[in-house]
């Protein structure tokens, strides 16, 4: 029955797409929305509670911590489409090309993607923003590197299952070029699955970009970052801590309605789940 | 040949193409390294010395080379900002960081595998749902966070755990268990998380199965099917993936280890980034991504004991 309901409404979607759409308009509306400028140092209202003058209180240089976690949301997005569209762009370039071409390109692709993902995802990424060093292009460069694999194992996978098929036969029997094949035929047949993945993976990028502020490496201050925030908020935590609180949950929301809505798309893409076959 | 030797061979390609990504990304660095090592201010005569230290004024193929056979007989260099060699920095934090990561692992099987299975024996109930929106909520709540929360919430209210600091096992095992229960906890939730859906999901398909059907028909009692046949089965996925996780949990470590104070790997990595301590850097990546391909090797070795269908031989 609950299953049924479920499946009927797919509220992972609609819950997952509520949080989600409120993450994007409060960031995208962010100057409008913040009551403060979020980098306004004003010593003397350092550490104010919370209060008319300011909703969620004031950090330890006085700044309005909303107005900061509003920006803050900017930057999560931010990060998410930048290292997303690098990891989704490379990964399913590399991809695409490994299983249409197979043979030793597939074999000299696929070493390199396996060399990337025999690093645990978090060291990978810290290790690219140790070369390329701290800030905020370099933690989504180093994001989006780390998201490389995973599109590119999806969708070499999802292309040597479709090229083989009749309507990529006929296309090239028709003299069609390989370009237009992959671009035309394959990769609208295999999008599905990586839509599912690129919402998992924003996800993860915001998850990332979090630790990586967190720990000193991502975006640096005075740019408002969650990450950043909760890193501030250490030296404060008893005295304040709601300053801890609120970052942390503006993440794990965040993180709550792309994982929703990835599993929402999953049902609804996925013939098998659909017909109830869990 | 057997096949742990065959499986071990496998395991030197994907260490060799480890070695060889850590070391150009990080020799492949915009600028002069010795530069960024040192700092713009240095003396001249001391990045002159510390370019020959590294032999950066020889060719990089060669240095590869070098490097290759130096990381063989476990010599990492020598860190420029502790003036010791890499190799004994990273041995003497590493039972920190395995530790937190071990235990996280610990913890999150404990939780998980017995819930999973509630929530599949009880699928679509209330309790299922309840375990899927927990899942869920455990899935958004970043590692580092769950961390402060603890310490705001946990140690703070009770002063059984420390907030910070560790103690070496062999000084005295229980306070070592008190200094690592806070952080294992932080990072095993998260990893609970994912592995109660994997394991729901498991259990629930092996349920379904002629098998549990026979079992049933012989009149045995539920709790015997399940745990005697059903979880037998189930558990095969949910150890590949944990296992998988374990690399995972010493990525994760590295940032609770900042919250927890602990001195372990991932403080000596941020301690090597923010000193510019390259080799320190270059040291500790290798070391958690060799370890992280052994795990790998050493789940694929578990399965036998796991599920004796599977031979090797």
């Amino acid at each position: 029955m609950a299953a049924a309901r479920r499946r009927r409404y797919n509220l992972p979607l609609l819950i997952g797409g509520a949080l989600v759409l409120l993450v994007a308009a409060t960031a995208l509306l962010a100057p409008a929305l913040a009551p403060h400028d979020p980098t306004a140092i004003d010593p003397p209202r350092r550490l104010l509670p919370a209060g008319p003058g300011h909703l969620l209180g004031t950090d330890r240089l006085g700044r309005d911590v909303l107005s900061r976690i509003l920006y803050g949301g900017r930057v999560a997005v931010t990060v998410g489409v930048v290292a997303v569209s690098i990891g989704a762009g490379a990964g399913t370039s590399i991809g695409l090309l490994s299983g249409y071409r197979a043979g030793r390109v597939d074999a000299i692709l696929m070493r390199v993607i396996d060399g990337l993902m025999a690093f645990p995802s978090l060291l990978l990424a810290i290790m690219v923003v140790a070369a390329l060093g701290p800030g905020h292009i370099q933690t989504m460069i180093a994001i989006g590197v780390v998201l490389i694999p995973v599109f590119a194992r999806l969708s070499r996978a999802q292309t040597l299952a479709v090229r083989g098929q009749e309507f990529v036969l006929a296309a090239r029997a028709l003299g069609a070029k390989d370009v237009f094949i992959v671009t035309s035929h394959i990769l609208p047949n295999i999008a599905g699955p990586l839509l599912i993945q690129a919402t998992v993976a924003f996800s993860g990028a915001v998850l990332a970009e979090a630790a990586l502020s967190y720990l000193g490496l991502g975006t640096q201050p005075p740019t408002p970052s969650w990450g950043g925030m909760l890193l501030e908020a250490r030296d404060v935590l008893f005295v304040r801590p709601w300053m801890a609180i609120w970052p942390g949950v503006a993440i794990a929301a965040t993180v709550l309605g792309w994982n929703l809505m990835g599993d929402g798309l999953r049902d609804l893409l996925d013939p098998r789940l659909r017909q109830g076959q869990r | 040949m057997p096949f742990v030797v065959r499986r071990l061979l496998a395991v030197a390609p994907t260490v060799l193409v480890v070695a060889t990504v850590t070391f150009f990304a990080l020799q492949v660095v915009p600028g002069d390294i010795a530069e960024i090592m040192l700092g713009v201010d240095a003396r001249q005569e001391d990045l002159a010395q510390l370019r020959r230290e590294l032999g950066l004024d020889r060719p990089l193929a060669l240095r590869y080379l070098e490097w290759l056979g130096h990381l063989a007989r476990g010599d990492l260099g020598m860190s420029v900002s502790y003036r010791e060699p890499v190799a004994r920095l990273i041995l003497a934090r590493l039972p920190v960081t395995t530790s937190v990561a071990g235990a996280a692992m610990l913890i999150a099987i404990v939780v998980a595998l017995p819930l999973g299975v509630m929530a599949a024996r009880r699928a679509w109930s209330v309790v299922d749902l309840a375990v899927l929106a927990g899942s869920q909520a455990g899935l958004a709540v970043p590692a580092f966070w769950m961390g402060i929360l603890l310490i705001l919430g946990l140690a703070a209210a009770l002063p059984i755990f420390p907030l910070q600091g560790y103690v070496a096992l062999s000084k005295n095992p229980i306070e070592w268990g008190r200094h690592l229960f806070l952080p294992a906890l932080a990072l095993g939730t998260e990893r609970a998380a994912a592995l109660v859906r994997l394991s729901r999901a498991a259990t629930l398909d092996e349920l379904h199965r002629d098998y549990v059907r026979t079992a049933r028909s012989k009149g045995l009692v539920e709790a015997y099917v399940v745990r005697r046949h059903v979880l037998r089965n189930a558990l095969i996925p949910v150890l590949t993936v944990a296992g998988l996780q374990l690399g995972y949990l010493m990525g994760g470590a590295i940032v609770i280890e900042q919250v927890f104070g602990l001195p372990g790997l991932g403080r000596l990595l941020l301690h090597g980034i923010f000193s510019r301590d390259l080799l320190i850097v270059q040291g500790v990546v290798i070391t958690i991504a060799i370890m992280f391909a052994l795990l790998n090797l050493l789940v694929d070795l578990l399965y036998a004991v796991v599920d004796p269908r599977i031979t090797y031989d």
